[in-house]
């Protein structure tokens, strides 16, 4: 027992520590990343801000995120609630068919979207980029979106149905409020995943950068490093400020149970 | 319920979906195939289908190298993944107690980090002027830096053992914690001690979870491109970088997607074998 806790600490350790690195050395006062440290600085965190390109491709990721995870939350929905809903033949099928992409390296799902938009001389974009991504999210949000509406009680709509709601009404008052949780969490889950999605962007995106995309030409210059090294901190904050947001919302999510038990 | 006019409606919802999930996905692999059927580069199926292109890519033996290559890495990446996590997941789900939850949370946030900057940081710790050897050479371990430690397939395989470890956790996580506590009482009541009941109950039920982990892990990272990359050098390149090379630089897409395919088929078959022996062997155990 006491050597389990002792491995799971270990664990948790070599999970930190490489991450950890980026926020540590992101104060140093060192164009080198290496140790003794020489003292600390927030230089980098001053050129990060100056630096109008990554500034405008933290905006195209924050366009794209929030199309793709509007998009495929919204498809998530529809196809959760018709599997859920309606017992169709081949629902197995499609439910299949619409997760593969989590089987398929991203590497081919990029460069086989890239053969096709050469064949309709579809531009490379961000919009080029959406498509991509929301065909990677979409497992996401259904697996989300399915959990939560099995959970759902159907005797309520049914009774909403009885005192003589039609059915928009009842998706709307009954429905859509029990499932906002699940919504929530496909909403961040999927912003999340198209955000730091790199392979797909970096073939599809032509002239307009996403951040990963921004990021990637940055590695190559090792006195750029440092700051790539700012940004990556921040991102790290941020995601933890945005995890455990999702997790609160998904408990908000538990706790309403009890409204449809 | 299954009126119908209801089984109608349900199709139309999930039309929108299946119609983008078509256009995102399925036309394109589609077209993939067709050029990996095309003779040369140039129009896709000019000259009708042919198979030289899969001739091509298996025939090379600098090919077949970095096949092999791929799917090694990603095997070990696997087994190394999912045998360090699960006694993580076991901890988290039998002995965590109240703290259960944050130890979930704590285990999942450093995935949401950048990827690519987490594959970074492995060059940043295994580099020649890297954290590791600075760290030696100050405190006087070591007196010229190893070089040996970065753009090796060594260094491919703890970046994506470090890089994938939430997707072993999770899914072994659950599994244990489905399963149900009176199964494991009533195997301690009849006598089992603590290692049997671990290989005739717990082990075996939670399987689904190892075996879901293992293809989470080991089919994408066979196709990982960012790792080998920045961490692998020429000794760790992978089939993606080739795959990559086709398309960017040589440009030479029919190739470029025979090899995408092929390795494609390679991973499903691999898995394939790879979930029913592991069926097999719990089997026996049991």
């Amino acid at each position: 027992m006491k050597a389990l806790r002792a491995y799971a600490a270990l664990y948790l350790a070599f999970l930190y520590l490489p991450v950890l690195l980026l926020p540590l050395f992101s104060f140093n006062a060192s164009h080198f990343i290496a140790f003794p440290l020489s003292g600390f600085t927030l230089q980098w965190y001053r050129e990060l801000f100056a630096d109008v390109a990554m500034l405008h491709a933290f905006g195209n990721s924050l366009e794209v995120g929030a199309v793709t995870a509007l998009l495929s939350t919204v498809l998530g929905l529809m196809a959760a609630r018709a599997v859920t809903r309606y017992r169709l033949k081949g629902a197995g099928a499609v439910l299949g068919f619409i997760s593969l992409p989590l089987f398929i390296p991203d590497i081919v799902l990029g460069l086989s979207l890239l053969l096709l938009l050469g064949a309709v001389d579809f531009p490379l974009s961000l919009a080029a980029v959406v498509l991509g991504h929301v065909s990677l999210c979409l497992p996401f949000a259904l697996t989300v979106l399915i959990a939560r509406m099995q959970g759902f009680d159907r005797n309520l709509e049914e009774a909403s149905a009885d005192l003589g709601e039609g059915p928009w009404m009842t998706f709307w008052r009954l429905t859509f409020p029990l499932m906002l949780p699940g919504i929530a969490a496909a909403l961040l889950l999927t912003f999340i995943t198209s955000f730091d999605e790199f392979l797909l962007a970096y073939f599809l995106s032509g002239t307009e950068a996403t951040l990963p995309v921004y990021i990637w030409g940055q590695l190559r210059f090792p006195e750029r490093l440092p700051m790539v090294l700012a940004l990556g901190a921040l991102i790290l904050l941020a995601s933890v400020v945005v995890v455990i947001l999702a997790e609160w919302t998904r408990n908000l999510g538990v706790s309403k149970k009890s409204v449809g038990a | 319920m299954a009126t119908e006019n209801g089984t109608r409606r349900g199709y139309l919802l999930l039309s929108p979906t299946l119609a983008v999930m078509a256009l995102a996905m399925a036309a394109p692999l589609a077209l993939l195939v067709l050029y990996s059927l095309t003779a040369a580069p140039g129009p896709v199926l000019a000259g009708g289908p042919s198979l030289a292109q899969y001739g091509e890519a298996l025939a090379r033996a600098g090919y077949r190298a970095l096949f092999w290559r791929s799917i090694a890495i990603s095997a070990l990446v696997t087994a190394v993944t999912v045998t360090l996590a699960y006694p993580m997941a076991y901890f988290v789900a039998f002995h965590a107690g109240r703290a259960k939850f944050a130890w979930a949370i704590a285990l999942t946030i450093p995935f949401w980090t950048s990827y690519l900057l987490r594959v970074f940081a492995w060059k940043i710790i295994l580099g020649y002027g890297g954290v590791i050897n600075s760290a030696l050479l100050s405190l006087h371990l070591i007196s010229t830096p190893l070089s040996a430690l970065l753009y090796n397939p060594f260094a491919v395989v703890v970046t994506l053992t470090h890089a994938w470890a939430a997707f072993a956790i999770l899914p072994i996580y659950v599994s244990l914690e489905k399963i149900d506590r009176a199964l494991l009482e009533a195997a301690t009541d009849l006598g089992d001690g603590p290692a049997r009941r671990f290989l005739r109950i717990t082990l075996p039920l939670s399987l689904p979870g190892v075996l879901g982990a293992a293809i989470l892990i080991f089919v994408p990272t066979t196709g990982d491109y960012v790792t080998p990359s920045l961490v692998g050098g020429p000794q760790g390149a992978m089939i993606a970088n080739l795959i990559a090379i086709q398309f960017e630089r040589v440009g030479n897409w029919p190739l470029g997607a025979a090899l995408a395919l092929a390795s494609m088929a390679m991973v499903a078959v691999t898995a394939a074998l790879f979930v029913t022996a592991a069926r097999a062997a719990v089997r026996a155990v049991k």
